[in-house]
């Protein structure tokens, strides 16, 4: 038994070296080359390793009023969207799992099949939409930053819905009932009880919100064309590829950079984020 | 305080009847403990008084106010529940002053409060834990002081003590009815414990099927059951219920056991007994403790009887002996050293004076 056991862990071993490495490596490339000048990248030296190491792209970037706009954007978009996106999903996801009203399971499954609709798909709808919103009315929502916020919730709202629907679940119903006996209204029930308890089912679905909206591509590429209204994804591409000139020291800073914020939070998070995930998978 | 009245209530989902039209009326400061086996109906029963569930048909009054409509936060009933439902995120004191913080209620009144409370129920020390942080036995007291504070009209228990140990249950029994003997409140306690169930209450009602089998005391329930279920759901080891025969003989009203056994009904019950001689399908209901070895002192109604022993379980104050009587297996109490052996014949002395007679055809006891 200790000797299947042994294998089992080699085995396991194994395969994390090689998913870590198979994951690691593309950052870790991205790190070196921003670490080099343009001249050392096209030169034919050896790629994994920098002979002239330098901070240029780095303060070329953060001292570029172009790049901090992206980011800018970037970050109000996604904490706007993260908060569309809970003060939706989460009232809903506790009205679907505790009120049972005509329709309240077929509801909780139609909200999750609108999140397997993908958005290469319904972007030219939208776009269509929009066009059609525009000469009824003549507001024009194409090409602003904050017609974002409208557009991602329609990938997030599903999801955390679906996320917290499981979690809320898990919560036994005599809670909600004794909290009803004691005088709670379903508002009070919500806020005091069931966020409360089901907090790390939140910061899960919280971050899955961010995550999906700070990588969001193909929306803010079809959405928004200024460059002061881009996002920091479609940015960098847009503003640092110049005709067939690619600028990789400054795209591998920049998608380094754009990549801090979703790590430093998940660092902070893990352990709410996976206790969350696992709590919402039991629920079919 | 207040007294509790239910009249016809039904309770349907769907198709399926949970409840059929029961009668019960709870006085004020009453402690009833419903009981029954699983599916009877009694947990209904108890959630239509709590307003958790809607009520099909009939009327609820609490406090002589119809309730049937009324939200169960407007009530003035607390309920302990069988997990206790302690609220995770909140520490001892916090889950026993929730329902009195979305009441407004002053500060110095919610402490004076959940302090008395605490003193009660001897959690005073645990204020500040979380219910993770607690035993069993604690989660349950802070359940009921959570119920205690409130100074409700009606306490609703729901099978408190389920989720305890078989001696942390009996413990937390005697804690319940002194609690209740404390702050006299009317209390509904549901159960599947028949032990419980007459342990705790003032006045016990035995459900079967979605009706009330029978109200009582729980003596009376133990020695004039109504019906053939609450004769054996009462009392541990049950009742041994035998098929037998009445014959009306030279004047003489006898009890005849198949194949060969005839017993003398005892003088007093004849004439009840006798419209049923003759009659097919009648049981003999007689408690273990009525058979018993033959050193117990005479009173009218004993008869000799000889068995031959299949089993046999020393409890230490006594020892439970089964044996086979007109092919079922019966269970008597004989003293713990009467010599009891399995296999081995013995003289057992049946006391038919405690005997009951049903009718097979209405399940009632005769």
């Amino acid at each position: 038994m200790s000797r299947d056991r042994t294998w089992a862990l080699r085995w396991s071993y194994f395969f994390l070296v090689l998913f870590a490495i198979f994951f690691l490596v593309p950052p870790i490339y991205m790190l070196i080359t921003s670490l080099k000048t343009s001249a050392e990248i096209s030169a034919a030296t050896n790629p994994w390793w920098v002979f002239h190491p330098t901070l240029g792209n780095y303060i070329q970037l953060l001292t570029s009023n172009q790049y901090l706009t992206f980011f800018r954007n970037s970050a109000v978009v996604s904490v706007f969207v993260v908060a569309v996106t809970m003060l939706i999903s989460v009232p809903a996801a506790f009205a679907l799992s505790r009120m049972r009203f005509w329709g309240s399971a077929t509801l909780a499954t139609g909200v999750f099949l609108t999140y397997l609709i993908p958005e290469t798909l319904l972007f030219l709808p939208l776009f269509k939409m929009f066009a059609v919103f525009n000469e009824l009315t003549g507001i024009e929502l194409i090409n602003h930053w904050w017609i974002l916020l409208i557009v991602y919730p329609t990938l997030t709202v599903p999801f955390c819905t679906w996320i917290m629907i499981g979690y809320f679940a898990s919560i036994p119903k005599e809670l909600d009932e004794a909290a009803l006996i004691d005088g709670a209204g379903w508002i009070q029930t919500l806020v005091m009880i069931f966020i409360p308890v089901a907090l790390p089912g939140l910061i899960a679905a919280t971050i899955f919100a961010f995550t999906v909206s700070w990588a969001q591509f193909l929306y803010p590429l079809a959405f928004t064309t200024s460059a002061d209204q881009l996002v920091l994804p479609v940015g960098i591409i847009t503003s640092l590829i110049k005709g067939d000139v690619f600028n990789w020291g400054q795209i591998m800073t920049g998608a380094l950079l754009g990549a801090a914020p979703p790590l430093i939070i998940y660092a902070f998070l893990m352990d709410y984020y996976i206790a969350g995930l696992t709590a919402g998978a039991t629920k079919g | 305080m207040a007294e509790v009245t239910l009249s016809k209530v039904v309770k349907k989902y769907d198709e399926v009847e949970a409840v059929r039209g029961i009668d019960l009326n709870i006085a004020d400061r009453e402690f009833v403990v419903l009981v029954g086996p699983s599916g009877c109906g009694k947990s209904t029963t108890l959630r239509m008084i709590a307003g958790l569930e809607d009520i099909t048909g009939g009327e609820i009054m609490i406090g002589g106010d119809l309730v049937n409509d009324v939200p169960p936060k407007d009530r003035d009933i607390a309920m302990v529940f069988q997990n206790y439902a302690l609220y995770p995120h909140m520490t001892v004191s916090e889950n026993m002053s929730f329902g009195l913080r979305l009441k407004h209620f002053p500060k110095a009144e919610i402490k004076k409060r959940v302090d008395e409370a605490a003193r009660i129920l001897d959690i005073t020390d645990l204020l500040d834990r979380k219910p993770k942080q607690l035993s069993g036995g604690q989660r349950q007291r802070v359940a009921m002081g959570r119920a205690i504070v409130r100074d409700p009209k009606v306490f609703l228990f729901d099978e408190p003590l389920s989720n305890l140990d078989a001696k942390l249950r009996v413990q937390m029994r005697t804690e319940i009815k002194k609690v209740h003997q404390k702050v006299r409140t009317t209390t509904v306690y549901v159960t599947h414990d028949q032990v419980e169930a007459m342990t705790l209450a003032d006045r016990v009602v035995v459900m079967n099927h979605g009706t009330i089998e029978q109200v009582g005391e729980p003596n009376d329930l133990y020695h004039s059951p109504a019906t053939r279920f609450v004769a054996g759901f009462i009392g541990s080891p049950a009742m041994n219920f035998i098929a037998c025969g009445l014959e009306k003989s030279a004047g003489a009203l006898k009890l005849r056991v198949p194949p060969d056994l005839v017993f003398d009904v005892p003088a007093d019950r004849t004439k009840r007994y006798e419209p049923y001689a003759g009659k097919k399908g009648l049981l003999l209901g007689l408690r273990p403790e009525h058979l018993t070895d033959t050193r117990v002192a005479a009173e009218p109604g004993q008869q000799k009887l000889d068995v031959t022993l299949n089993v046999i379980e020393p409890m230490g104050m006594e020892t439970i002996v089964f044996f086979t009587l007109g092919g079922v297996e019966i269970c008597g109490r004989v003293g713990s050293k009467a010599g009891a052996r399995s296999g081995e014949r013995m003289s057992l002395l049946a006391h038919l004076g405690h005997m009951h007679l049903i009718d097979g055809d209405s399940g009632k006891v005769v």
